[in-house]
């Protein structure tokens, strides 16, 4: 008898289908975007590595490491299908930014490193982070549909700060027949996604996209409004019904060291401010100038450090070092961003830590001192604490040096509005509606949370824009003063 | 964008600007400045508020050439309209109940001077008005700033109009005859600042200057504009630009307002080719 053969079986793709790049030997030398984005075909094919998994109480899925919850597998079903109208409809409901975040998220940490086929032997996660960033592109480029608006409310919102979180807020309303004003302290809007994170990561051209999209939904944005200043918050409240604030963590961290104001040592906002929203490295078509180092030290390991030391590369630095106190397995940048500064040829000086500058006659830093650190018992972040090892100490020849060793919450608006209560780390304190102790004021992002990242701003900026909703449908009264204190003293 | 209502030469590379601008019109005080950008590929510069009108919704600026963006700022006319400009940024000058002031005012100074010699004035203060240039040409503002003083003295360097030399020569005149004076305020060139500082620091005189390091935003974000006051790291758009002259080290403000020498060149000889 005849035995049937059985079809087949469809070997298994263990690999995410590769992201072409630019060369490294090329992109050193331009500000054009690294990766370069993958065709229809390449993301079908990579949809069909999805096991479609279901959730439940016991068994974690990808959805569960998205800080918004975007429907994963049903985006990814309909881009199997071929359909990516409906992929990019379903992304669109959870995410304002998907073109933003298909390329900064932090996925390896979020929805991939919850991915259950990442999970299985020799298998990579699905690349769920690029097909996002294929939808949103495939959609912006064919032009984006503007979508239907509900009726207005005639209800007003203010929104203060257009970076991520503003954004999201704005959208979020607007769909709900809100009518939102944002005021923008800078010239342009976006936030960190303008003035801090490059070109090479994320085109602008990406962002003034995403902006115009919130426009046509009927957001109105004022720029050079810095608000504490230009216009005060109680002056807002008496206009508006209800304001968010998102001004984010836009005040840069000193290590107050011998030498730290030398001509050539800058935050990493100066740098990147510089170079991003201002455009030097079109100087002098453009017209700030930022001075180019052959030598230039980035100190810290996270993305904004990452994002200096590669762009010093760019501006034609001969060595771009990152200086950094832990070792390579704490460095709290996106693993990708290391891996594609690696191969820039960035190098790593770990374990380091600067203790002090020398500059020359011109006031210029020439030298750099630097001690060695090991790394002790874990300190409360769960992270090693480093532990300066005495009488290591080098000294390090730069031209440059660029301190990115954090942000602190925006100070402007907690300053000029003492009814906002504050933490000792100077964020604003919310309730889980993201209410403030200011009667119709909410808050969310970097200025509630401390630096974070952009889904992060976005998840509170969608709880926020509920939470405005509730407030301004429903009667609800205002949490009492002592409820913010109760959490401000956690 | 903002609409230029009104333009005019003060001086030969002395352009007034006046500017509308309500939201800054409004709550503008002595002291503070904006920050003021041209077009789409302009430089965020810093100017002080040399006068406002909430009622016109206006703001008017005084700019000396010193580089592309001033001397581009020349070549603004009436009508155009500017990038941007953001404001009031800064902490208004202290006028209070100081009693005698001296407003020491050195070449584009002159025009900073201009609005808190009418703030100290208007506050009830004895104001004594000291106004320097290289002749008697730069010598701008004189009837406004003549209008809220109770004394003015005028000197050049070329002794072009009143005093033959410098203003520091007068206030230290001021100071060995002993007249009462409770605070100085300078404000010009750094060299100049810091000789009046100096000066007033051997007679114990309170001394206020208006410092002007390189900004970038202008709201405390960047730390371009970091200055060092009495050994500390302080942010010139934010804390200042106000501060204790006898606690600046000038030294470091020098230096880091040589920071883009080369770099201003290069700007300011493709802008000539281009003009010409
Ligand atoms: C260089 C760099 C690289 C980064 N890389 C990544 C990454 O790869 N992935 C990632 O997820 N995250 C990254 N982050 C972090 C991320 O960008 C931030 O967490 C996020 O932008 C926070 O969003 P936000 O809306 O809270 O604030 P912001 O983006 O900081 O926006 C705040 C806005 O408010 C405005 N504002 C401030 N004060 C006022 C005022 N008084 N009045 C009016 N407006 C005001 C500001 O001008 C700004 O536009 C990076 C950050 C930096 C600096
Ligand atoms: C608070 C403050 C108020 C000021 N008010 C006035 C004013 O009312 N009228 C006036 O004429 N000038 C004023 N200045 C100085 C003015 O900002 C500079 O002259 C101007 O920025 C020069 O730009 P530029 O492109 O023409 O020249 P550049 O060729 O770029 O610079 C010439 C010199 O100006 C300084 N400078 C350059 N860029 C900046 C910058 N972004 N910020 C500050 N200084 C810079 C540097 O010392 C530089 O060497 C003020 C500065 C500050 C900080
Ligand atoms: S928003 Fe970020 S975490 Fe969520 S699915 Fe997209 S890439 Fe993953
Ligand atoms: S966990 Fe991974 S395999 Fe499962 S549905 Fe999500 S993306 Fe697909
Ligand atoms: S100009 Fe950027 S902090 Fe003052």
């Amino acid at each position: 008898m005849a035995e049937e053969t059985p079809a087949p079986k469809k070997e298994r793709v263990k690999k995410k289908y590769p992201m072409p790049e630019q060369d490294p030997k090329e992109r050193i030398h331009n500000f054009n975007e690294v990766p370069l984005g993958q065709d229809a075909e390449t993301v079908i094919k990579e949809a069909e590595r999805c096991l479609q998994c279901k959730r439940s109480e016991k068994r974690k899925i990808c959805v569960d490491g998205c800080p918004v919850g975007i429907d994963i597998p049903a985006f990814i079903r309909k881009v199997k299908e071929g359909d990516f109208e409906g992929g990019i409809k379903i992304i669109k409901q959870y995410n304002a930014l998907p073109a933003v975040c298909g390329r900064v998220c932090p996925y390896e940490n979020q929805c991939e490193g919850y991915c259950v086929v990442g999970k299985l032997k020799e298998n990579q996660p699905v690349g769920i982070g690029r097909m996002e960033r294929f939808l949103a592109d495939w959609e912006r480029e064919k032009g984006m549909a503007k979508p239907e608006l509900p009726p207005r409310k005639g209800k007003k919102v203010a929104v203060v700060g257009a970076g991520p979180a503003g954004l999201t807020v704005a959208s979020d309303l607007a769909k709900r027949g809100y009518d939102v004003t944002i005021f923008e302290a800078l010239h342009a809007p976006g936030g960190v996604l303008i003035y801090g994170i490059p070109e090479f990561r994320l085109p602008k051209a990406i962002v003034w996209a995403e902006v115009e999209y919130i426009r046509s939904l009927g957001v109105k944005l004022v720029f050079d409004a810095v608000v504490g200043k230009t216009i005060k918050m109680q002056e807002i409240a008496q206009e508006f019904d209800a304001i968010f604030v998102g001004t984010g963590a836009g005040l840069p961290k000193w290590m107050n060291i011998p030498g730290e104001n030398l001509n050539g040592i800058l935050s990493a906002n100066e740098f990147l401010t510089r170079t991003n929203l201002m455009k030097s490295y079109m100087f002098p078509e453009f017209d700030t100038p930022n001075r180019i180092g052959m030598r230039v030290a980035t100190i810290g390991g996270g993305n904004v450090a990452m994002d200096c030391a590669r762009t010093a590369l760019r501006l034609g630095a001969e060595e771009s070092w990152i200086i950094y106190r832990r070792s390579d397995a704490e460095l709290p940048a996106r693993r990708e961003e290391v891996h594609h500064a690696k191969e820039e040829g960035v190098k790593f000086q770990l374990l380091t830590a600067p203790v002090k500058y020398t500059g020359d006659e011109t006031g210029y830093v020439k030298k750099m001192e630097c001690c060695k650190m090991r790394l002790g018992e874990p300190d409360a972040s769960g992270r090693c604490r480093p532990i300066v090892c005495e009488g290591e100490n080098f000294v390090l020849d730069v031209d440059i040096v660029n301190i990115a060793i954090g942000q602190s919450p925006n100070p402007i608006v907690p300053q000029t509005t003492p009814e906002l209560k504050t933490t000792r780390w100077g964020t604003i304190v919310v309730d889980e509606w993201q209410r403030t102790s200011m009667k119709g004021v909410f808050a969310a992002g970097d200025i509630a949370t401390g630096d974070a990242t952009v889904i992060l701003a976005m998840g509170g900026g969608k709880k926020a824009a509920e939470g405005i909703d509730r407030y301004l449908s429903q009667n609800e009264p205002w949490p009492a003063k002592e409820v913010f204190d109760k959490i401000s003293s956690h | 964008m903002y609409k230029v209502v009104e333009k005019r030469d003060l001086a030969p590379g002395i352009h007034l600007l006046e500017i509308e601008a309500p939201m800054i019109a409004q709550r503008a005080k002595a002291g503070q400045f904006i920050m003021l950008m041209i077009d789409d590929k302009g430089e965020r510069i810093p100017l002080t508020m040399a006068d406002w009108n909430p009622k016109k919704g206006t703001v008017t600026i005084i700019a000396l050439e010193a580089g592309k963006t001033t001397m581009k700022l020349g070549t603004v006319k009436k009508g155009d309209e500017l990038r941007s400009i953001v404001g009031p940024l800064g902490i208004e000058t202290h006028t209070q109940d100081l009693g005698t002031v001296a407003c020491v005012g050195g070449g584009i100074g002159i025009a900073l001077m201009y609005p808190t010699v009418r703030a100290m004035k208007q506050a009830g203060n004895k104001v004594l008005s000291i106004m320097g240039a290289r002749t008697k040409d730069l010598l701008i503002l004189e009837k406004e700033i003549t209008e809220y003083s109770d004394e003015v003295h005028i000197c050049t360097d070329d002794g072009s109009k009143g005093h033959h030399g410098f203003v520091s020569d007068i206030l230290k005149k001021m100071l060995d005859e002993k007249r009462p004076i409770d605070v100085v305020y300078a404000v010009g060139p750094i060299i100049m600042m810091k000789v009046i500082a100096d000066l007033t620091r051997s007679y114990g005189v309170k001394t206020i200057v208006s410092l002007n390091p390189i900004m970038v935003d202008g709201t405390g974000m960047c730390g371009s504009c970091r200055v060092n006051i009495d050994g500390k790291t302080k942010f010139g758009c934010v804390d200042g630009p106000d501060f204790d002259g006898h606690k600046v080290d000038f030294q470091l403000l020098i230096a880091r307002n040589k920071r883009y020498l080369a770099e201003e060149k290069t700007a300011v000889e493709k802008f000539k080719k281009e003009v010409a």
